[in-house]
């Protein structure tokens, strides 16, 4: 049995017949080829598969793929625009917010949503913003100071 | 030119990784690609009555259940080896899949195939196993007393291997002389690695060549294929590849080789056909190697002055079900060895009992017997600051080998290369603003519930996995040098195939900053291939904190040897003698005429058109180095850190962390702070939230992420980093390592702090992770 849906990804039209149960995730990693978000624990704990779903920062590991029918959704492949990187992009390049670059797309579209909501975040607010987005390598240290470039860049 | 040695130049690797197309082993696609999901033990110990697959094989859309029978029939190997031997060791076999015992949660005992990832799933759930449970030890204690439940009856007692270093005598009568003894019975929690990218593999056997293709999670390719091939496959070690694309992260975990990974294999040349298996997360709690796990008794002994006289130590340390790859080495030759710290110990004696459980096996993470050595004596270190009245600096300095005593032998094997262990001392107090920090904690003492603690750790770390001679004589079945082929192209542009194996440490940015800055050019012009056992000669891999000096430094040798070629080559063209030439940014010229030289480009393409060439020289312009380590790396420093305790609540916030670390030279400082950072996040993490919690009858309690608190980035602060620099003496680049030092000094720095702060409560210890709840106990008994 599959359901069909109608949604929007990375700006453009995308129409599919999905199992119902089939994951978000799944259907942008293996249906759409999108693997920019990454699968880290299955049970939206560490963030690693997270986009944006009407702007919202969503963990696509427990969204269904028929949820998002309707919706527009943003992966990490979809932030740059016209060649240029997002300001968050160069910020986790520029300040060395990455290592291993696993959890780094999921942090980024938690980070883009935090600006999103507040241009011009403290430390803590970044650090309050973040906290389900895990990261293993880079103790934070770095994610807080890209975060503040981005924010200081976009303002 | 501008040295590029010492820069932050921003790396290679990220424009792939912040924009979604790095690809890692789970995005990888293949034409006919099969989805395998691993049947596991849901017991801790249990005799297999039978396995029924005809359910999960009916169903459509299964390719194959296998199970150990299968293994068998294969006429495989179909073991999981262990790659360090210590005498006397018990080495029990470890079936890739288990035949009629499972031995601890996790353990395999059927592979389901299936044309789709979620199909597998739900055949995997109709595999019926028939399961006697049996009786249990997680407890790496309870596993030694009388009684125990047994793991194997190859080891009576649970009892792996009983290992010693240094001399008891010469200890005992320190302590019957001392003027000052303190003693410490501890707990090293038990951890999980936690990279973020789970294990995975994609095997792809193509029946018409005999020859296998896997792309893994591999810190270690070359290893990995070496032991998947001769003990697990029985495959020619040349017709299978084994690649790692993108690695998310590995922290230890994925050196090892484990079941899973040949289990995939096996299911690939059964079917004909690519199959893949990525660990849930569940899956990579319950198999990925943990590390740590010790009980430990420990005790030193100071003369009236507060020297150290003599150090006692005698740990348990857990094993696990199986011994892992490199389990036996862990506790033994990365922890005994360490335990003279930085501190000059004229007797010292260390006794491991390695210890089998009905538990995930236990091997190298993050710093590896290293962090262990380093709590007890760091613990100790700031009890003996209390017993003598010296204080943690004082009692520290007054111990510290001094910097006139290199090389300096220690009682436990090790000859610490080069050291300076006061500067860092110095600065970190200077950093953290130490006096004025202590005015503030007596200010507070009779004054409210929150108390401040200050917490010191002064590591020393023994890295760059080292001596092949020495590692062989210790009980290593494997060399610990690393390759280097350094090829120039014909435009003088370079390529580096690297035995070491990145997974986020940024060594294709760092190695090109080496070749650049030898061969005086841009970085951009230097190609960094690693991870791939068909393009890289055989290589060590990535662990123990050797990629800079071991790998970093074949890749020095290398082009050398390149330089020295070249200058044959240029005095040929130049009609000098080549004794006279010399090479300087990126030109060889003849000593005392500036006018006379040839650019790099110049002589690679002489070098390949061999036109006009020395008649004793063969073409090309490349050189190939296997570089083997005189001695091991001793980075070393003092971490401080400051806490305030809520001895209401037992909730513990973090002040400062400020962390002067010595790793010799520097290559790219922006990636020595990262690597900084998330070791201390590591280290800081086992001492507040991590902790591998296992029930009676060997259920992993905190088998989630919802129960194993890995530090979220609002449980941490920024940290405050400085350096002093004491070259490595014996390598061509003078750097030492620093993948590990947050890890191993962090522990330590964060418990001496919260007891530091409990001091007038008469706590001297709480077990590892200082939970609110245990910090409140202890407050409150």
């Amino acid at each position: 049995m599959t359901v069909s849906i109608q949604l929007e990804v990375n700006g453009k039209p995308v129409q599919a017949a999905v199992e119902p149960r089939r994951l978000l995730v799944h259907f942008l990693r293996e249906d759409l080829g999108l693997t920019g978000a990454n699968i880290g624990c299955e049970t939206s704990l560490c963030g690693a598969c997270t986009v944006l779903v009407d702007g919202n920062a969503v963990k696509s590991c427990t969204m269904l793929a028929a949820q998002a029918d309707g919706a527009s959704v943003t992966t990490i492949e979809g932030l740059a625009q016209n060649g240029e990187l997002h300001p968050l992009q160069e910020g986790f390049w520029e300040k060395h917010g990455l290592q291993c670059g696993y959890c780094t797309p999921g942090m980024i579209l938690s980070a883009n949503y935090l600006l999103a909501q507040n241009p011009s975040p403290d430390d803590e607010e970044i650090r309050e913003g973040l906290k389900g987005n895990i990261c293993r390598c880079t103790g934070y240290h770095n994610i807080v100071e890209a975060v503040k470039y981005a924010a200081e860049r976009m303002s | 030119m501008a040295r590029v040695l010492g820069t932050s130049i921003k790396r290679r690797e990220d424009p792939a990784l912040i924009t979604g197309r790095g690809k890692y082993t789970d995005d990888l696609k293949a034409e006919g690609l099969a989805h395998a999901v691993i049947v596991r033990s849901p017991y801790a110990h249990a005799r297999i009555r039978g396995i029924d697959t005809s359910a999960a094989a009916a169903l459509p859309g299964v390719l194959a259940v296998l199970t150990a029978r299968d293994v068998a029939a294969a006429g495989i190997p179909g073991v999981v080896p262990v790659g360090w031997l210590l005498p006397d060791l018990v080495t029990p076999a470890h079936p890739m899949i288990a035949a009629d015992t499972v031995r601890h949660v996790g353990d395999a005992v059927a592979v389901v195939v299936a044309e789709d990832r979620y199909l597998a799933r739900d055949a995997a759930d109709r595999v019926a196993v028939d399961y006697e449970p049996l009786d249990a030890v997680a407890d790496v204690v309870a596993a030694l007393e009388d009684g125990a439940p047994s793991v194997h009856e190859e080891a009576p007692g649970n009892v792996a291997f009983d290992w010693e270093i240094g001399e008891r005598e010469p200890v005992d009568a320190a302590f019957a002389s001392a003027a000052h003894t303190v003693e410490l019975d501890l707990r090293n929690n038990r951890l999980i690695p936690h990279a973020i990218e789970p294990r995975a593999v994609l095997a792809s056997y193509d029946s018409s060549t005999g020859e296998m293709t896997i792309h893994m999670t591999s810190q270690n390719p070359h290893v990995h294929r070496l032991l998947m091939t001769l003990a697990s496959l029985g495959m020619p070690e040349h017709k299978v590849r084994i690649v790692a694309p993108e690695v998310g992260g590995g922290f230890g975990s994925k050196i090892h080789h484990y079941a899973d990974e040949a289990i995939v294999g096996l299911c690939s040349m059964k079917l004909d056909r690519p199959v893949k298996w990525t660990a849930t997360r569940t899956e990579t709690n319950l198999t990925d190697a943990h590390g740590r796990d010790h009980s430990t008794r420990c005790a030193l002994a100071l003369d009236a002055d507060g020297r150290i006289t003599g150090l006692r130590v005698d740990t348990a340390a857990a094993m696990g079900a199986y011994l892992s790859t490199f389990a036996p080495a862990v506790p033994t030759y990365l922890y005994g060895t360490l335990m003279s710290g930085q501190y000059d110990i004229p007797a010292i004696h260390c006794h491991v009992t390695g210890v089998f459980t009905h538990t995930t096996p236990v091997d190298a993470y993050r710093g590896a017997g290293r962090p262990e050595a380093t709590y007890v004596v760091e613990r100790l270190m700031h009890l003996a600051g209390e017993a003598t009245g010296l204080g943690p600096v004082e009692v520290r300095r007054r111990n510290f080998v001094s910097p006139d005593a290199f090389p300096y032998q220690t009682q436990v094997a090790l000859a610490y290369d080069s050291g300076n262990y006061g500067p860092a001392m110095d600065r970190a107090l200077e950093m953290i603003g130490y006096e004025d920090l202590r005015s503030q904690q007596a200010s507070r003492r009779d004054n409210g519930a929150k108390q401040i603690g200050i917490g010191f750790s002064s590591y020393i770390e023994a890295c760059g996995l080292a001596p092949s001679a020495v590692v062989g004589s210790l009980g290593a079945q494997a060399g610990q040098w690393e390759s280097a082929d350094v090829r120039v192209h014909p435009t003088a542009s370079v390529t580096v195939y690297t035995g070491s194996s990145s997974h986020g440490q940024g060594h294709e940015t760092t190695f090109s900053q080496i070749v650049a800055d030898r061969l005086g050019i841009d970085p951009e012009a230097v190609e960094v291939i690693h991870g791939d056992t068909d393009l890289v000669q055989f290589g060590m891999g990535t662990y123990g904190s050797r990629s800079a000096a071991v790998g970093g430094s074949a890749i020095a040798r290398s082009v050398d040897k390149i330089i020295e070629k070249g200058k044959k080559i240029a005095a040929h063209l130049l009609e000098a003698s080549a004794e006279d030439l010399e090479y300087e940014d990126g030109s060889f010229r003849v000593a005392g005429s500036p006018d006379r030289s040839l650019g790099l480009g110049d002589v690679a393409l002489q070098a390949y058109l061999a036109h006009n060439y020395p008649d004793d020289l063969e073409p090309g312009l490349s050189a190939t180095s296997f570089y083997d380590p005189a001695n091991f790396t001793y980075p070393f420093g003092t971490h401080v850190c400051v806490v305030e305790v809520d001895t209401e609540t037992g909730s513990i916030e973090l002040l400062r962390y400020a962390a002067v670390d010595d790793v010799g030279n520097v290559i790219n400082p922006m990636i020595v702070d990262g690597q900084l950072h998330g070791g201390l996040a590591q280290g800081i993490g086992q001492a507040l939230w991590e902790n591998a919690v296992y029930d009676e009858s060997g259920q992993l309690v905190s088998g989630s992420l919802m129960d194993y608190a890995v530090p979220k980035i609002h449980n941490l602060i920024p940290f405050e980093l400085d350096r002093t620099t004491t070259p490595c003496p014996h390598n061509p680049l003078g750097v030492k390592g620093v993948g590990e030092a947050g890890a191993i000094a962090s522990p330590a720095a964060v418990v001496n702090a919260v007891v530091d702060a409990l001091a007038p409560f008469g706590i001297s210890h709480i077990d590892m992770p200082l939970t609110p709840e245990k910090v409140w106990r202890a407050v409150n008994s």
